[in-house]
C-alpha cells in the first residue's frame, strides 16, 4: 500500500460502503422488475412499491456516498495537506452508514405506516427519491456540514483557494441547501412538487452535475495530467452552461402540476438547452484522450471519464430532450419514457464517474508508481455494462412509446387505457427484455467488484519479477 | 403579475450576456477568469429570476386560487372539459352534491384532505402509481382518477354501493380481494377514516387546473 493521507482512507471506506450499495440497488431493481413479469411474486411481503423505493433510495446514498469519497480522496492532494476535521469526518462517516442501515431496516420490516406524523418522521415520507423519514433528514444534514466544515477548514487553512475548490465550496452549499426545501410537509401537492422538484431537479441537473465537474477536472489531471489551466476555464465553462440552463429549467418539471403555463415556454426552452453543457463535456473528454493517443497509466479510469462524458450526453441530453417539450411530454409523462431516460442519464452520468473515481483511488492504494493498472476484468465489466444498460433502456424506450399510443394517445389516460397499454405486446415484451438484460447487468457488476478486488495486485508481483 | 415565457427567456439571455461580459471584461477568452465571469454572472442571474418566479407561482398555485381549488371542492360536481380559448382539457366545478352524504365546511374539508395527503405518503403511493405524473409507473395515474369510469361502471357494481366515494373507499380497504386484473394492489391496511380522507384527495386533486394533463382524460379516440 502506498502512503495515503488518513482523509484518503476515509475515502476508501466511503467508495465501499457505496460499491456494496449499488449491488443492493441492483438487488431491488431486479425483483422490482420481475415483478412486472409476475406480479405474484412475493405480494403482500415485499411489494412493488418497498423494492421500488429500495431501489431508488440506495442509488442516491451510493452515488453521494461516492462523491464525498471522491472530494476526500482527491482534497489532500489539491491543497497539499492532511483534511482538517479529519477525525470528525470518520465519525459521522459511522453516523451515516447506522443511519442507513437502521433506515433501510425499517423500510423493508415497518414498510409503511398509519396517515399520521408520526409515519413521516419515523417511517416514510413517501415522496419519491426522498423518502428516507425526518429524523434521518437531519441526520443527512448534519453528516453533510461535517463534511462541507472539513472541505471549508482544509481549503482555508491550505491558504491557496483553487478554481476548482472555489466552485466545489459553492456548489456543496447549494447542494445541502436544496435539501432543506425536501423536509416539509403540505397538503397542497401543487406546492409540495413545487419544492420536490427543488431537490430532486436542482439536485440531478445542477448541482449534482457541477460537482462532477469539479470531481472529473481532478479526474483529468489526475489521470491524463491535463493542466490546470485548461481543466479550469472548462469548469467555469461547464458551471456557466449547466447552471445557465438547468436552473430555469428546472421548469420541464412545471408543465402539469398546477403551475401557471408560462412555465410551459420557460421550462421547455431552457430544459431543451441543457443538452449543450453535456456536448461541451464530449468534445473535452474526446480531445483530451485523443491527445493521449487513449494512453495512461490508468486506463479503466480513463475509459470511464469517457464513458461519463458520453454516457451524460446520451443519457441526460439526448433522452432527455426527446421528452423534454411541452408539446412531447404532455403524452409522455409519466410513461416508461421517464425511466429510460432516468437508467440511462444516472448511469452515464453519475454511476461512470464514481467508477471513474474509484479506479483512480484503486491505483493510489495498489500501484502509485506504476506499472499501468490495466486488466481482462475490467474490460469484460466495462463492455456488459454498456451493452446491458442501452438494452435495459432500449425496452423501456420502446415500451414508452408504446404506452403513449396505446394508453395516452387512443385510450385517454384512464385506467382501462393504462391495463390495455401495459398488457398491449409492445409494452409487455419489453419488460422480458429489460429483466433479461437487467440480470446480465447485475453480472457486469459482479465482474466489476471482482476486477475492484484484484486489479492491480498481480500487476505489481510482475514488476518485483522483472528485475531479477 | 401577468409574466409572459418569452419575456423571461429574453430577459434571461440579456441579462446574462450584460452580468457576464461585465464581470469578464479585459479578460482573453480562453483564460479561465474569463469563463469565470460568465459562471457568476449567469449562475445569478437565473437564480434571482427563479426567485422571483418561484414567489409568483406559490402565489397562483396557493389553495382558493384559480388554479389549485379550495378543499370545499369536495362539495361540487367536478368535471374534465375542451377548453376552446385556452385550447387544453381543463377541470370544470360544477353544482354542488353531497360528499359521503353531507356538505364539509371549510374546516372539516380541509382537515379531511390533509389527512388523505398525509395517508398517501405514508403508504408510499408514489412508489407505484404516479401523482400528477410523477412517481412510480408500476400503476396507473391518479391524477384524475376521481373521474375515473371505471368506478362506475365496474367498481360501483362489483362492491353493489350507492355512490363513487363509497365505491372507491370500499375498493382502496379491500384491494386484494377485488383484483381488477393481474397486477392487484396489496391491501396497506386503511382503516375507513383514512380511506374516505384519500378519496376526498383524490376529488381535491382532480379539480386542480394541471394545464391540460392528461389530455382527454376518459375520451377515446373514436368519441
Amino acid at each position: 500500500m502506498g502512503k495515503l493521507y488518513e482523509s484518503q482512507k476515509l475515502a476508501l471506506w466511503y467508495f465501499t460502503v457505496a460499491i456494496v450499495l449499488f449491488g443492493a440497488q441492483l438487488l431491488f431493481g431486479l425483483l422490482a422488475a420481475y415483478q412486472y413479469l409476475n406480479p405474484d411474486f412475493l405480494y403482500g411481503v415485499l411489494d412493488f412499491s418497498i423494492n421500488r423505493m429500495l431501489h431508488i433510495n440506495a442509488m442516491v446514498v451510493w452515488l453521494i456516498m461516492g462523491f464525498i469519497g471522491g472530494v476526500y480522496w482527491f482534497l489532500p492532494i489539491e491543497t497539499g495537506r492532511e483534511v482538517v476535521g479529519i477525525k470528525l469526518g470518520k465519525i459521522a462517516f459511522f453516523v451515516l452508514v447506522a443511519a442507513v442501515a437502521v433506515v433501510v431496516l425499517v423500510y423493508l420490516l415497518v414498510q409503511t405506516g398509519k396517515g399520521d406524523y408520526f409515519t413521516l418522521w419515523f417511517i416514510t415520507e413517501g415522496r419519491e427519491y426522498i423518502e428516507a423519514p425526518r429524523w434521518a433528514d437531519w441526520g443527512i444534514v448534519a453528516v453533510v456540514l461535517v463534511f462541507y466544515f472539513n472541505v471549508v477548514a482544509t481549503a482555508f487553512k491550505s491558504g491557496k483557494i483553487t478554481g476548482i475548490l472555489g466552485v466545489l465550496m459553492i456548489d456543496l452549499l447549494a447542494l445541502a441547501g436544496l435539501y432543506l426545501a425536501g423536509m416539509y410537509f403540505t397538503p397542497n401537492i401543487s406546492v409540495d412538487q413545487f419544492w420536490w422538484w427543488w431537490v430532486v431537479h436542482l439536485w440531478v441537473e445542477a448541482t449534482w452535475e457541477v460537482l462532477v465537474g469539479v470531481l472529473m477536472a481532478w479526474s483529468l489531471m489526475a489521470v491524463l495530467g491535463t493542466p490546470r489551466k485548461i481543466v479550469e476555464a472548462w469548469l467555469y465553462l461547464e458551471v456557466f452552461l449547466v447552471f445557465g440552463t438547468g436552473i430555469l429549467g428546472l421548469g420541464h418539471h412545471y408543465f402539469w402540476i398546477g403551475t401557471p403555463e408560462y412555465w410551459l415556454g420557460i421550462g421547455g426552452f431552457f430544459s431543451a438547452l441543457e443538452p449543450i453543457p453535456l456536448v461541451a463535456m464530449v468534445v473535452h473528454a474526446i480531445y483530451d484522450a485523443g491527445s493521449h493517443k487513449l494512453k495512461a497509466a490508468n486506463k479503466p479510469a480513463l475509459f470511464w471519464i469517457m464513458a461519463q462524458a458520453f454516457g451524460n450526453f446520451v443519457g441526460a441530453g439526448m433522452w432527455g430532450f426527446m421528452h423534454t417539450l411541452p408539446q412531447i411530454n404532455l403524452y409522455s409523462h409519466g410513461t416508461q419514457i421517464t425511466p429510460a431516460h432516468g437508467h440511462l442519464a444516472f448511469f452515464g452520468a453519475y454511476v461512470a464517474a464514481n467508477l471513474t473515481l474509484m479506479y483512480i483511488a484503486i491505483q493510489g492504494v495498489r500501484a502509485p508508481e506504476g506499472p499501468a493498472l490495466d486488466s481482462r476484468a475490467w474490460k469484460l465489466a466495462y463492455v456488459g455494462f454498456a451493452i446491458t444498460i442501452f438494452g435495459m433502456v432500449g425496452a423501456l424506450t420502446v415500451a414508452g412509446f408504446a404506452q403513449i399510443f396505446v394508453e395516452r394517445a387512443v385510450g385517454g389516460a384512464t385506467w382501462s387505457a393504462y391495463i390495455a397499454g401495459q398488457e398491449h405486446p409492445w409494452v409487455r415484451e419489453p419488460m422480458y427484455w429489460r429483466f433479461g438484460f437487467g440480470v446480465l447487468f447485475l453480472l457486469s457488476y459482479v465482474i466489476l467488484v471482482y476486477d475492484m478486488l484484484t486489479i492491480g495486485k498481480k500487476a505489481a508481483t510482475v514488476t518485483e519479477v522483472k528485475p531479477a | 403579475m401577468n409574466i409572459g415565457w418569452l419575456e423571461v427567456t429574453v430577459a434571461a439571455f440579456v441579462l446574462t450576456v450584460i452580468s457576464g461580459a461585465f464581470l469578464a471584461r479585459g479578460r482573453n477568452w480562453l483564460e479561465p477568469g474569463f469563463w469565470k465571469g460568465f459562471a457568476i454572472g449567469g449562475s445569478l442571474v437565473m437564480f434571482i429570476l427563479l426567485w422571483i418566479l418561484t414567489f409568483d407561482t406559490l402565489k397562483k398555485i396557493s389553495m382558493g386560487s384559480e388554479r389549485v381549488p379550495s378543499p370545499t371542492v369536495i362539495n361540487h360536481k367536478i368535471g374534465y372539459e375542451y377548453n376552446a380559448d385556452r385550447r387544453m382539457y381543463v377541470p370544470v366545478i360544477g353544482e354542488e352534491e353531497p360528499f359521503f352524504g353531507k356538505k364539509w365546511s371549510e374546516k372539516e374539508a380541509y382537515e379531511l384532505i390533509t389527512k388523505g395527503k398525509l395517508v398517501i405518503q405514508s403508504r408510499n403511493c408514489m412508489d407505484c402509481h404516479t401523482l400528477l405524473g410523477n412517481g412510480a409507473y408500476y400503476a396507473p395515474d391518479l391524477t384524475k382518477a376521481w373521474l375515473d369510469p371505471k368506478w362506475e361502471t365496474m367498481i360501483k357494481p362489483m362492491l353493489k354501493v350507492e355512490t363513487r366515494e363509497e365505491a372507491i373507499a370500499k375498493w382502496l380497504m379491500n384491494t386484494d380481494k377485488y383484483p381488477t386484473w393481474t397486477r392487484k394492489m396489496p391491501n396497506l391496511g386503511l382503516s375507513e377514516d383514512e380511506a374516505k380522507a384519500v378519496v376526498a384527495y383524490l376529488k381535491f386533486m382532480s379539480a386542480i387546473d394541471t394545464n391540460g394533463f392528461p389530455d382527454h382524460f376518459g375520451k377515446t379516440a373514436s368519441n
